[in-house]
């Protein structure tokens, strides 16, 4: 069973004019059921507009994607993933608590079935005092968090989430990976992480994907083969093997 | 309460200047080169502010209903019809905003004719809708007059709510956008959950100004329609004695503005509740 499927995607932007851009160019990737997936690549080389693809927010130029094996668009209406964007882009008229509400609203769950996930979801990114706040008295870092309880609440089958942590302080950032290791492990959920990171995406996937701009392809794939995901294996020379053999394939001297 | 206060300190200032311009101009007016540049700052043309008062408090003609009264009572009847024309127009504009962001050919076909419409002198539609609506009736209810003066208010009332609803319809980023696609949320959904609730910044600002340009519709509107009991008619009444009572226009212009305080009031009443968290974006007007 196949999470997600792409297979020979082009996407152009603005086809035909003089502002046209290739932003991605004949890309394959398969993501595995429950596999946890990183894309990793320089500005520009189309890996937010991969993962908006992915989501069904743009339609691809040539190609076909597949999200559990359906077509994107059916995935997308069965609300069969859940997302977090590089803004937070929370509603700002809604308190933190409504805002990570919204998805489960739109799939018609009671209030009290809400309310005890959405608390739930709070008390994991560390904002359970916040619950009545409105975005707007949060940090920047703060709001990402809510972003990120909110792609969470509905415990969908797939995640998307595009430098969700980008925003953080490194604590919390660690903290978070280690949380959403943690709730993918347990609910089986595939993921697809966009980050800028090399650190991050080798401690949080299975693959990662290297991508190169101009036009926006996959250039290499680095499986990470790593015993375990704690604290401590950030600091074995394994660890370090990894990042070197990433970033290696990030500049295309294998 | 700030407002309440702001409101409180314009008072003031107004009447400051008022006082203050008779005090220091010439009683018969500055004429430079022929023309006239500044009022005569005489009794007859500017009477003293306390006057205007004290002549509220007397009677109308001699042995008649106190002039306040009087006022106060053409004021709630163009109240009653201002704010009928102003609830019947912002309904208008909402809709049409709606309509406009939903469809972008209804927008590029429609916008322009919204803007157009304000261009029309007031004074020339009033008797194009009451010759229009003259033989109109619901059922046994024939049409009346102060129906005329409500749709001239509505007439003004909904270009600013439907322009400023526009706006605000259309402001949420394309992030929020997305976000509610990925939820599978359809136009309807999209539209109570996202933009809704974001084009309220913008609506309140787009109410006032409609709330302002009913009333001035409805004062306008009875005076070239004829409509009896309203301040418009009043206004016009009074101005026939204004050299032999100078200060008894006053008390009824006094009332028009009175109007104009009552209905931002209003809006305000409604927006309060609704806005405590919102940031308020600047006042859109077109
Ligand atoms: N809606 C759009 N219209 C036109 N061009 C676009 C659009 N979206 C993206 N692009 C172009 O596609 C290319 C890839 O953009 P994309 O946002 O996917 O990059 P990215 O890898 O996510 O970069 P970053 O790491 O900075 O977020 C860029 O050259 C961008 O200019
Ligand atoms: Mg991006």
């Amino acid at each position: 069973m196949t999470a997600v499927s792409v297979s020979g995607v082009t996407q152009v932007f603005n086809r035909g004019r003089p502002d046209e851009v290739t932003a991605l160019s004949d890309v394959d990737l398969t993501v595995a059921a429950g596999e946890f997936v990183s894309l990793i690549g320089p500005s520009g080389c189309g890996k937010s507009t991969l993962l908006r693809l992915i989501a069904d927010l743009l339609a691809p130029t040539t190609g076909t994607v597949e999200v559990s094996g359906k077509p994107a668009r059916q995935a997308r209406l069965e609300q069969a993933y859940g997302i977090a964007f590089q803004q937070a882009g929370l509603f700002e008229w809604r308190t933190v608590q409504r805002n990570v509400e919204l998805p489960l609203e739109l799939r018609g769950q009671s209030k009290a079935e809400r309310r005890e996930r959405a608390a739930e979801m709070l008390e994991l990114v560390g904002l359970a005092d916040f619950a009545g706040h409105y975005p707007a008295q949060l940090s920047g870092g703060m709001q990402q968090r809510v972003a990120i309880a909110r792609a969470l609440a509905v415990h969908p089958p797939l995640l998307l989430m595009d430098e969700p942590f980008g925003a953080l302080d490194e604590m919390t950032r660690e903290r978070l990976q280690t949380e959403l290791l943690a709730i993918c492990a347990q609910t089986g959920t595939s993921t697809v992480f966009v980050t800028h990171s090399i650190p991050e995406a080798v401690f949080l996937s299975d693959r990662v994907v290297v991508m190169s701009p101009r036009p926006g392809r996959i250039t290499g794939t680095v499986g990470i083969d790593l015993p375990a995901r704690d604290e401590a294996v950030r600091q074995s020379p394994d660890f370090f093997s990894h990042v070197t053999l990433v970033r290696k394939t990030l500049r295309g001297t294998p | 309460m700030r407002r309440v206060l702001s409101v409180l300190a314009a008072v003031v200032v107004f009447v400051a200047l008022w006082e203050g311009y008779k005090a220091v101009g010439d009683p018969d007016g500055t004429v430079l080169f022929g023309t006239r540049v500044l009022p005569r700052a005489d009794d007859l043309s500017m009477p003293h502010v306390w006057d205007m008062l004290r002549r509220l408090g007397r009677p109308e003609l001699t042995g008649g209903r106190p002039v306040w009264q009087v006022v106060l009572g053409a004021c709630l009847f163009t109240l009653g019809i201002t704010v009928a024309g102003f609830a019947a127009g912002a309904v208008v504009g909402l809709l049409l905003a709606v309509a406009m962001q939903r469809f972008r050919l209804v927008e590029r076909g429609l916008l322009p004719y919204v803007i157009l419409s304000q261009t029309v002198p007031l004074v020339a539609l009033a008797p194009l809708i009451a010759g229009w609506s003259g033989n109109l009736s619901f059922g046994p209810y024939p049409w009346q007059d102060w129906m005329t003066v409500a749709v001239i208010a509505a007439y003004l009332s909904f270009f600013p709510v439907a322009v400023g609803m526009l706006r605000g319809l259309q402001s949420p980023q394309a992030s929020g956008v997305e976000l509610m696609r990925s939820y599978a949320a359809g136009w309807w959904r999209t539209l109570i959950k996202l933009r809704l609730p974001a084009a309220l910044p913008y609506l309140f600002p787009a109410l006032r100004l409609a709330g302002a340009a009913a009333v001035v519709g409805a004062v306008v509107g009875e005076i070239s329609t004829g409509t009896r009991g309203g301040i418009g008619r009043l206004v016009i009444e009074y101005s026939r004695e204004a050299t032999s009572d100078p200060a008894k226009v006053y008390t009824a212009m006094l009332g028009a503005a009175l109007l104009g305080l009552v209905v931002a009031a209003l809006v305000s009443l409604l927006e309060l509740p609704l806005m405590r968290h919102r940031r308020r974006v600047p006042v859109v007007t077109m």
